[in-house]
């Protein structure tokens, strides 16, 4: 089957099998390889991207039915070579360890935080609560979400 | 220019750039045009005999290249390898089947899909066998043995200490307290599974092979060996440890799915990529624990504790393909009299072979540490309840006191450092223990249950000293390469291998205090075994003991021609010259210096005639001893009489990991290994049914810990240097891990302790507390 799907902002046209899976789409026929793989189970996260703008396990969706839609991966956070107050959060508060679920981890929070602006760190711990990580203890990764939150009202305000 | 920062500077870490940007390069991102992927047949019994195996659907699924079963293998003797416990543990069986899960065959194929398509034609006959898996019922003599190659289900007996001694202290001591404590198999978990991709050159014999392993050099010794015979060389072998999406342990030993994707890479002659899935990483690998204790104290009436007894039956599973020291089956399992005084002690361990799948890694931590803690720091608290004393009461009466060190522990070790009493007292004072203990009785007398546990641990890490430590026969050294390029900017290679613990940052922090050259300055690379000096890796927190110190070492050698060559420059006599953070200048007049990168460049532009150009060094580091990071550990927790939930309160963490090098990493280090010392206390078990089957496959059924059960832990540190280590640190990855377990295990006795509870199990579920309280009446 034809399938064409935008990533971050470029489009990717492909033959693919109706079995194919998103995440391998991104990962294999768009070569982007940030999204990661965590389990088969939908339990772990790692592998969320947006589409259209909402957080999705993309081992858990068919690439077929991504057609036409519009999907940002970690790839395309940063703007113009400059990283999105969500990637500067977990840099400045030691938000990762290994890295593995760290594109997910800031996909997750990148959606949650333009629901909620200005969450409380209970909010954001249920946020993340479908993102596991098995190095930072969520402490550091909490903090970065603040962070972020914290340099989106500053650039609203300001 | 950016600022030489040096130790106890939060530096921010280099390897985030490309981790944040999706640009890390772990080993599923690796790819090669041609490549093939293998898949793996596993078994759906526990113990079973292979009648036939017809891979003809199979071969003619589309895609499909090749099947290989055991039967392949044995011509070119690749049926078995050797394990790095000196047993040896199937490739692929020929006949029969050990455990749940177990490799059967592998199928080759183009794709992924078409390679699990292959998977599910090929046709396995079995004839089930009953599985043995209990290990005390493996050990009663009329129950068969599992190995067809081995004459006992006793893999080995292994003791430590005076049981005479013991034994006549536990018969004639005031009070002797008793308790069975089981420790159960849990899986490491890390975020990506394991995996390999093989590529091997026909014309030029030569193999690379990229792998989730943490100890590439040590794995690169052993495929020679096991492939020697077929003519492949150590010097045409690269192993290539990309980034490592965690390890703790799991990415040790040498797993068949390495071998099986090696051998398929030489068969097909493509480069050909494995990947476990979660729920074969899960089913197949990376266990630890599965240690039966029966623990025993001997005390005087006052509550000084007189002698320790320690007995183990150990679940290994089917292989011994646990990751110890030669020397050493049962790992560090003696550091087990804790952080007490006293001269009497014994502990054994029988490792016992079961119709599991190999078990015995590490869980982040050093060779059964934790095992050893739980036991002790478990015990500590039944001695105390038995002699009702407040559990830190009785630790502060047996500690070992801080003018007792360099201490000899009765089971062998000379303990390096330490002040256990601060490190209690601290932790007392952040979390406000005897305001804690009034409200708790306060509560109990309204009949809620609330609970405060202690653990007061001491670790053994960074093996360690040659004449103890090795592996396979290989010394446990570790190694440093540093180089410095004419303009004073640092390439420095490892022998150990970062899985997450941020060496790319740490080692660059370790040569700025060393040389004065900025953190920026320095590239830091590890895990390729053609450019790193040999080492044995990253596990047991031996990166900052070992490769940590040969840096440091590498430096002062670096040093050392660095002041010649300043000698020379400033024509000054080498005595003469001080050294000052980044130069040398002569003693009383501060204006005649010159910089470490002055130097650098004179190195290879000006040297003085006679000495070698270059600045470089190499340092193999043989650690004088192990170090012995500790801590002191506080929980508070609530439970829910109605459902039987254990609600962390709070959660003090009072750490001492000697010299600390950067703050933020360390914390880093101990938030996490205090989520995964909870998790085994609260909520991972790996479960088997009566058949033999892992009921635990998945993330839905092993419960990894979230943002929302982990509370917000409370951390602070005290800071005794360790003596023999060049700059005095310990390591400090898996200290929390160790200690964490028994601080919440005794809080949520102690909330019980009045029902006359004694010992919980972990993990401690909702379900087995509601048992009891149901039990004891008191469930509402």
């Amino acid at each position: 089957m034809n399938v064409t799907i935008n990533i971050n902002g470029k489009e990717y046209s492909d033959d693919v099998e109706p079995r194919l899976l998103l995440v391998h789409f991104i990962r294999e026929n768009a070569n982007l390889t940030g999204t990661h793989v965590g389990c088969d189970t939908t339990s772990c996260g790692a592998c969320t991207v947006l589409v259209d703008g909402v957080p999705m396990k993309s081992c858990t969706m068919f690439a077929v039915q991504a057609n036409g839609k519009s999907i940002t991966t970690v790839e395309g956070l940063a703007q113009n070579g400059k990283l999105a107050p969500i990637q500067e959060g977990f840099h400045e508060k030691h938000g990762l360890q290994c890295g593995f679920c760290t594109p997910g981890m800031m996909l997750t929070s990148v959606a949650f935080l333009k629901k909620n602006p200005h969450p409380s760190e209970e909010e954001i711990r249920w946020a993340i609560s479908g993102n596991l990580c098995r190095c930072t203890g969520y402490v550091n990764i909490v903090e970065a979400v603040q962070y972020a939150a914290e340099k989106m009202a500053e650039a609203q305000n300001g | 220019m950016a600022e030489a920062l040096g130790f106890g500077h939060s530096v921010k870490r280099k390897e985030d750039a490309r981790f944040l940007r999706g640009r890390g390069n772990y080993i599923e991102d690796i790819k090669f045009p041609g490549m093939l992927w293998l898949d793996i047949v596993r078994s759906p019994f526990a113990h079973a005999k292979i009648k036939s195996i017809n891979k003809e659907k199979a071969l003619a699924t589309p895609g499909v290249a090749a099947v290989i079963t055991g039967a392949d293998l044995v011509p070119y003797k690749l049926a078995w390898m050797p394990t790095l416990m000196s047993d040896q543990q199937m490739v692929l069986p020929v006949d029969t089947v050990m455990y749940y899960a177990q490799e059967v065959a592998a199928v080759i194929a183009t794709s992924r899909y078409a390679a699990a398509d292959g998977v599910a034609a090929v046709d396995v006959d079995y004839e089930p066998l009953t599985p043995v898996l209990n290990p005390h019922k493996a050990l009663e003599p009329d129950t068969p043995v599992i190995r067809a190659d081995k004459q006992s289900n006793r893999i080995w007996h292994w003791e430590v200490g005076n049981r005479a001694a013991v034994d006549d202290e536990l018969a004639n001591a005031d009070v002797v307290v008793a308790e069975d404590i089981y420790i159960p198999r849990i899986h490491v978990a890390s975020m990506e599974t394991c995996g390999c991709v093989a590529k091997w050159d026909s014309v030029e014999g030569h193999l690379t092979l990229y792998m989730t392993t943490q100890a590439p050099h040590a794995i690169r010794t052993v495929v020679a060996l096991v492939t020697g015979h077929l003519g492949l060389m150590e010097h045409k072998i690269r192993v290539i440890s990309p980034d490592i999406g965690g390890g703790f342990g799991g990415k040790v030993p040498v797993y068949p799915g390495y071998v099986l994707a090696t051998a398929a890479s030489v068969l097909t002659g493509a480069p050909v990529k494995w990947i476990e899935d979660r729920t074969e990483n899960l089913q197949a690998d990376s266990f630890a624990r599965d240690y039966h204790i029966h623990g025993e104290l001997a005390a005087t009436k006052e509550g000084k504790i007189t002698a320790m007894k320690m007995g183990v039956v150990a679940d290994h599973g089917a292989f011994d393909s646990a990751a110890n020291p030669s020397k050493f089956p049962a790992g560090l399992f003696s550091i087990a009299t804790g952080s007490y005084d006293f001269q009497k002690a014994f502990a054994e361990v029988d490792g016992v072979y079961t119709n599991k799948p190999p078990g015995g890694i590490a869980y982040r931590c050093s060779f059964r540490v934790t095992e050893a803690v739980h036991a002790i720091e478990r015990m500590v608290d039944v001695l105390a309840q038995k002699l009702e004393m407040d559990p830190a009461d009785l630790r502060e009466k047996n500690f070992i006191q801080p003018e007792q060190f360099p201490y000899k522990s009765a089971t062998g070790w000379e303990y390096d450092s330490g002040n256990y009493p601060a490190a209690l007292e601290k932790a007392k004072s952040i979390i406000g223990y005897d305001a804690l203990r009034q409200e708790q009785k306060e509560k109990r007398a309204k009949g809620e249950l609330m609970g405060i546990g202690i653990s007061t641990f001491t670790e053994i890490v960074g093996a360690g000293p040659s004449h103890t430590f090795d592996i396979l026969g290989i010394k446990m050294f570790d190694s440093a390469e540093i180089r410095i390029h004419p303009t004073g900017k640092v390439i420095a290679r490892l022998g150990t291998k970062s899985q997450g613990q941020g060496h790319e940052t740490t080692y660059a922090q370790i040569i700025a205090e060393e040389l004065g050259i900025p953190e920026d300055d320095v590239a830091v690379e590890e895990g390729d075994t053609d450019t790193a000096p040999y080492g044995l890796g990253t596990y047991a927190s031996r990166s900052t003991p070992t490769s940590g110190a040969a840096t440091a070492v590498a430096c002062r050698k670096i040093k050392d021609k660095a002041r010649k060559i300043a000698a020379y420059l400033l024509e000054a006599r080498e005595d003469d010259l001080e050294w000052e953070k980044g130069k040398f200048f002569v003693k009383g007049a501060p204006d005649r210096a010159k910089t470490i990168q002055e130097i650098a460049f004179a190195a290879y532009t000006n040297h003085p005639q006679g000495m070698e150009a270059g600045l470089e060094a190499v340092d193999y580091y043989d650690p004088p001893n192990l170090t012995f990071p500790f801590g002191a550990y506080i929980c508070v927790v609530d439970i829910d009489r109605g459902t039987g939930q254990v609600k962390i309160r709070r959660f003090v963490a009072v750490d001492d990991c000697g010299t600390i090098i950067n703050p933020q990493i360390v914390d880093g280090q101990i938030a996490g290994g205090l989520t995964m010392g909870m998790a085994p206390a609260l909520l991972e078990e790996i479960v088997y049914d009566e058949n033999g089957v892992n009921l635990t496959g998945s993330f839905s059924d092993y419960l990894l810990p979230t943002s929302v059960e982990t509370p917000k832990w409370e951390m602070d540190k005290t800071v005794t240097p360790s003596p023999h280590h060049p700059f005095g640190a310990k390591g400090v990855g898996e200290s929390a891990t160790v200690g964490a377990p028994p601080a919440i295990a005794n809080a949520v006795v102690d909330a019980l302790a009045h029902l006359g509870v004694t010992n919980i199990d972990i993990p401690i579920t909702p379900p087995k507390v509601w048992a009891i309280l149901k039990e004891k009446g008191v469930a509402l």
